[in-house]
């Protein structure tokens, strides 16, 4: 019996192992390819570079310098580092607040907030684009007000769940000594709400990271660009489509991405899970 | 404590609610009205009453979409949870190398849909190209293309939410089934399935959801070629709006009918699932 179960077991991780590989090869055909001439990446992608195809950096000198990519990777970090820090900052005030406050209208803030989260992008897309450029809200500071309102709802809802498991008599006892609301939230509230953060922060970072269609439709483009819009702009621009640069850019657009992942990979997984059984 | 507090709600509530309103709900009730218009731009807006609705009905290529996301939906829906499932249950076993897997598993989740769609039509149509075809050329391919690239993408997310849901369920409750002699299939329907109905809730909402509001990926792969034929809904509302001239308000009204499909849709799924679940 137990001799069955080790041969099962290494049945098991042999094939597995295969099908990690299979699952991580479309990335490293997309590494390989970014080094390789523009003919041979249309023709034969599955071919390592050769001698005759190798072009060296080429293709990620093109996609830097002629479709200035680091900008749009700066302009995203940014996006996304202050938008995710205003979502996490307001958001647990306000779900806070919410839960510890029953009135009328503070349920309605968070009977909204569910709703919004079923939303469709689609449904506001347009007006949504109008809204903002009357505000003038089309640049990297205006999108993060954006943001903050359409990343409300996943962000509130998982404050509120957690505050309702936290004990009330803590804040009460704080406020007893003479804290005031907002004391007793940043010394209190604000250090055991800290996994719900990471959860949160991580869902919102995976989201506006990747996001295309909401600043490619609110920000200015001829000044801004994130770098799923670049990506775009060189597979739709006119004339011939320079298949390196979109492969170095491919590359470059998934580093930052790889980095972030391997180094918070123990709590982007939790925040998943944790995610979920909110949700 | 509430009395103290409530004074303070400027300060707790108010930016929130302004970029909510900004965000959402000014341009969802906007949204509303403006279906039910014909306008370039907001000022020229004049009422016309149902008449973008009933343009849409008559338009084919939306429900085209319609069929054809229901359909997509429906695929993703199946293959990304059985996949998913299955991993999980795999990588619950204690094997060598559980988390290397688990690593590599979830990680084209946080590759974005456009840079997703970019890397999998280098794939195919380096596949392609021998058959002498491409994904933009046959429309059954570029669904199943589709298909694909949404799997690779969504099956890690949905193996980690079931991971937790089956690291949850009680080791006694396992223990005593064996005891009872139950055989492996009968552990899987009998106790396993059942108890795992939250997770299963969850994922399938998940998928769903992913499935019908779907657009990056679309866009990126095949763009709706050929022919608009590959074309979901997100996509088609999109072209409505931004590719052609006059039909801003019927765009607007296929957004809502989406955006009301897609409320039933959840709303039925929440309803059929939760009713399985078991009491723990």
């Amino acid at each position: 019996m137990h001799e069955k179960n080790k041969k099962n077991g290494i049945i098991g991780s042999t094939f597995l192992t295969f099908l990690c590989i299979f699952w991580i090869m479309p990335v490293f055909i997309v590494l390989w390819n970014s080094f390789k001439n523009k003919n041979s990446i249309n023709l034969q992608p599955f071919q390592l570079p050769s001698n005759e195809t190798f072009v060296g950096w080429e293709n990620y000198g093109a996609a830097i310098g002629k479709y200035g990519l680091l900008q749009s990777v700066g302009w995203t970090v940014f996006i996304t580092v202050f938008s995710v820090a205003a979502i996490l900052l307001f958001c647990s005030m306000c779900g806070w607040f919410i839960t510890r406050v029953k009135t009328w209208w503070t349920k309605m803030i968070y009977v909204l907030c569910l709703f919004s989260m079923v939303v469709p992008f689609q449904m506001v897309m347009y007006t949504l684009s109008l809204v903002a450029n009357m505000l003038q809200l089309t640049n990297p500071f205006g999108i993060i007000i954006v943001y903050l309102g359409f990343g409300a709802g996943l962000a509130i809802f998982m404050f509120t769940g957690f505050v309702r498991s936290i004990p009330i008599e803590i804040e009460e006892a704080a406020m007893i000594d003479g804290c005031t609301p907002l004391q007793t939230f940043f010394r209190i509230v604000v250090p055991i709400m800290k996994p719900t953060y990471i959860s949160v922060g991580i869902l919102e970072t995976m989201w506006i990271w990747n996001d295309f269609l909401l600043p490619y439709l609110v920000l200015d483009l001829k000044k801004y660009k994130t770098i799923s819009i670049v990506i775009q702009y060189m597979k739709g621009s006119y004339g011939s489509v320079d298949m390196g640069a979109i492969m170095a850019a491919l590359i470059l657009a998934l580093i930052p991405v790889v980095i972030f992942y391997l180094s918070c990979q123990k709590y982007i997984i939790k925040g998943v899970a944790a995610g979920a059984v909110k949700g | 404590m509430q009395k103290n507090m409530k004074k303070y709600w400027p300060i707790f509530t108010i930016p929130v609610m302004a970029a909510f309103a900004i965000g959402f709900v000014i341009p969802f009730i906007l949204g509303i009205y403006l279906s039910l218009t014909k306008f370039t731009t907001v000022k020229d807006a004049h009422f016309v009453g149902l008449a973008n609705y009933r343009k849409l009905f008559a338009d084919a290529t939306y429900l085209h979409s319609f069929f054809l996301t229901l359909a997509f939906a429906i695929a993703t829906i199946i293959i990304i949870n059985i996949i998913a499932f299955f991993l999980a249950m795999a990588l619950t076993q204690k094997l060598k190398g559980t988390n290397l897997f688990r690593t590599v598993f979830f990680m084209p989740n946080l590759i974005g849909g456009i840079v997703l769609g970019y890397i999998w039509q280098l794939i195919f149509s380096g596949i392609l190209v021998h058959f002498n075809t491409a994904l933009n050329l046959n429309a059954r391919l570029g669904f199943w293309g589709l298909v694909i690239l949404v799997c690779w993408q969504q099956i890690g997310y949905m193996m980690i939410i079931y991971i937790s849901g089956l690291q949850a369920i009680p080791t006694d409750v396992m223990e005593a089934t064996e005891i009872d002699g139950a055989n492996g299939v009968q552990k899987l329907f009998r106790v396993t399935l059942p108890m795992m109905m939250p997770s299963i809730t969850i994922c399938t909402f998940l998928t769903l959801t992913n499935g019908f509001k779907l657009f990056d990926q679309n866009l990126a792969l095949t763009g709706g070629a050929p022919m608009k034929k590959t074309e979901l809904m997100a996509l088609n509302i999109y072209q409505t709006f931004y590719g052609r001239v006059g039909f801003e308000g019927v765009g607007q009204a296929k957004a809502v009918i989406f955006f009301l499909i897609v409320i039933v849709m959840a709303g039925l799924q929440q309803y059929f699932t939760k009713s399985k679940e078991v009491q723990q």
